[in-house]
């Protein structure tokens, strides 16, 4: 059964301005509720561009994008923030605060301007807290936790706005292994336990084919592949992506990547 | 219950600017004194409205800016202000309210400038070149300024430089009036864009995720705070340390949410500038220090011992 259309580009073409080239040439994608999508590629490939043209934050040259079925643009931020919660590559913490306080900023969205927090403000930070096993870290200041620490609150942050979309852009970059996995465990786990959809930037290809359901490869901006981990990740379209000679092979069913060394130097 | 404690502050730093003076009144005739309520009473309560106005000014601007070192003169107002004044003194616009108004003018096109400037990368406000912008502003009306006073009568330029340092000397009734009908509009929009300002210090981008309107939001700040510190300027001179100091008191001592803070910053920044005039009123009596320096001196050792209990804890 397929869940729910959450967010659709089609045919999407970006270009920043004064930019020489299209950063996203006619990119399409449908997202589900239910949901795990991985979008993989070089440095530079469009990536990031696609999370802010599904979101309304860069001019589209060409083509539509729908959130739940209307245009992106009609959306007002704070309308769209009761629906996509984003994990930004980079964010700034510029006065010390507390974890509590941070993840209590996701209920912006739903206050009014007069009013204060309510009840079910409230427990939706504690639910969110719990979700993400950030609960006791809520009274501790930001600049005392952990890489994984922080971004497991930050995703605490994401989920307390109660979205029908989680957008996390290269959410494990310098985290270690552990931490790493617990946090495409618990993205994993929220999709599936929450009905919730998922479209994560990475550059983790095993982890993606392993975790996501679908998969976009881009290169250049143009979508490369797209559809399941075992028919994107194949060896030859690897390779051409990343310009890298790899071999593909499976584990539990999904495709592994392994990184051949060059030729001239293996022992 | 913080606003209880800041509020019975606030009294008492009002009841003793009452109550010292270099006049020295007998307590029994306090209440039917003309000194009392035509001098100190309005004297206070303009302070008190300065200060808490400079307070809210800085702790919004440090959130545009995003920088904790922004104080409200740093985006060129202070420079333009003295700019107007010395022009008026100059030009020999007569009238009480010469110096106050040409100061104001002065702000308000320093601010439209370094607000011109800060759209230079397109259609949306950098806060980083408002930042350069207000320097490059500043300095610029500074030139002009000494360019006029190398040119002119030094005796009677003395008062405009006295007069911009002055602080609350001049306090009428009118005054204070004049601000309590000016202020409340750049107030509320500051107080409406407090809980975007909490995300705003996050970066744009991610303020924007979690439904920040940023580009209209950067604009209303800037020119609500901008208008509250030209205001101040002219009334008041140039204030430094309150719009500096008070918000980074404000956020170690009640965190760093602007629903709180820009309250009590007002707060704070009121009786922190009260007392400082009420000092600089009576400490060397019958003549005054600029209110400046007593703001300098009480707000420094209250920073410094903040700073330090929160790096320790």
């Amino acid at each position: 059964m397929d869940g729910e259309l959450i967010l659709v580009l089609s045919g999407v073409t970006c270009r920043y301005p004064d930019a020489p080239r299209d950063s996203l040439v006619g990119v399409s994608l449908e997202v589900r509720a239910g949901e795990f999508h991985a979008v993989l590629g070089p440095n530079g490939s469009g990536k990031t561009t696609l999370v802010r043209a599904a979101l309304g934050l860069v001019r589209r040259v060409a083509g539509r994008a729908e959130i739940l079925g209307r245009p992106a643009g009609d959306w007002s931020r704070r309308e769209l923030a009761r629906v996509v919660g984003v994990l930004p590559q980079r964010e700034d913490n510029l006065f010390p605060q507390r974890v509590r306080e941070t993840v209590l900023l996701g209920r912006y969205p739903h206050l009014s301007l007069l009013g204060g927090m309510g009840a079910n403000d409230r427990a939706a930070v504690e639910r969110a807290l719990v979700a993400c096993d950030t609960a006791d870290l809520a009274d501790r200041w930001l600049w005392s936790l952990s890489g994984g620490e922080y971004q497991r609150v930050r995703l605490a942050r994401a989920l307390a706005q109660e979205p029908r979309l989680l957008v996390l852009d290269e959410p494990t970059a310098s985290l270690d292994l552990r931490h790493e996995m617990e946090l495409f465990e618990l993205v994993r786990a929220l999709v599936d336990a929450h009905g919730l959809a998922a479209l994560m930037i990475t550059h983790h290809v095993n982890l993606a084919a392993r975790f996501a359901d679908q998969v976009l490869l881009l290169a250049e901006g143009h979508a490369v592949a797209r559809g399941t981990p075992a028919d994107v990740l194949t060896g030859e379209t690897v390779a051409a992506v990343f310009q890298w000679p790899v071999v593909i092979s499976a584990f539990e069913g999904r495709p592994q990547m392994i990184p051949l060394r060059k030729k001239e130097n293996r022992p | 219950m913080k606003y209880v404690v800041l509020a019975g502050a606030a009294l008492a730093t009002v009841a003793a600017a009452l109550l010292v003076g270099p006049a020295n009144l007998p307590l029994a005739d306090l209440l039917g004194s003309p000194i009392v309520w035509q001098l100190r009473l309005p004297r206070a309560v303009l302070a008190f409205l300065v200060g808490g106005a400079l307070g809210v000014a800085g702790t919004s601007l440090q959130a545009l800016v995003r920088n904790p070192l922004a104080d409200p003169f740093l985006l060129g107002l202070s420079g333009g202000a003295g700019l107007g004044a010395v022009a008026a003194i100059a030009l020999h616009v007569p009238g009480p309210w010469a110096l106050p108004l040409a100061a104001f003018v002065g702000a308000v096109g320093a601010m439209a400038l370094v607000y011109r400037l800060g759209l230079v990368g397109g259609g949306e406000l950098d806060p980083r070149i408002l930042l350069l912008g207000g320097v490059a502003v500043g300095a610029l009306a500074g030139a002009i300024t000494t360019a006029i006073v190398s040119l002119a009568e030094a005796t009677e330029l003395r008062n405009a430089f006295l007069w911009l340092w002055g602080g609350f000397s001049g306090a009428s009734w009118t005054t204070v009036l004049v601000i309590l009908a000016y202020a409340p509009l750049p107030l509320g929009v500051l107080v409406a864009a407090a809980r975007p300002l909490d995300l705003l210090a996050l970066g744009e981008e991610p303020a924007q995720y979690l439904g920040a309107d940023v580009r209209r939001l950067k604009q209303l700040v800037y020119l609500a705070a901008s208008l509250l510190t030209a205001a101040a300027v002219a009334v008041a001179g140039v204030i430094g340390f309150v719009g500096l100091v008070v918000p980074h008191v404000c956020r170690l001592v009640w965190g760093r949410l602007h629903r709180t803070l820009l309250p009590t910053a007002f707060l704070t920044g009121g009786i922190l500038l009260a007392a400082a005039d009420t000092l600089a009123r009576t400490v060397v009596a019958p003549r005054e220090l600029p209110v400046g320096i007593v703001t300098a001196l009480l707000g420094v050792p209250v920073f410094a011992f903040l700073l330090r209990r929160w790096t320790v804890s």
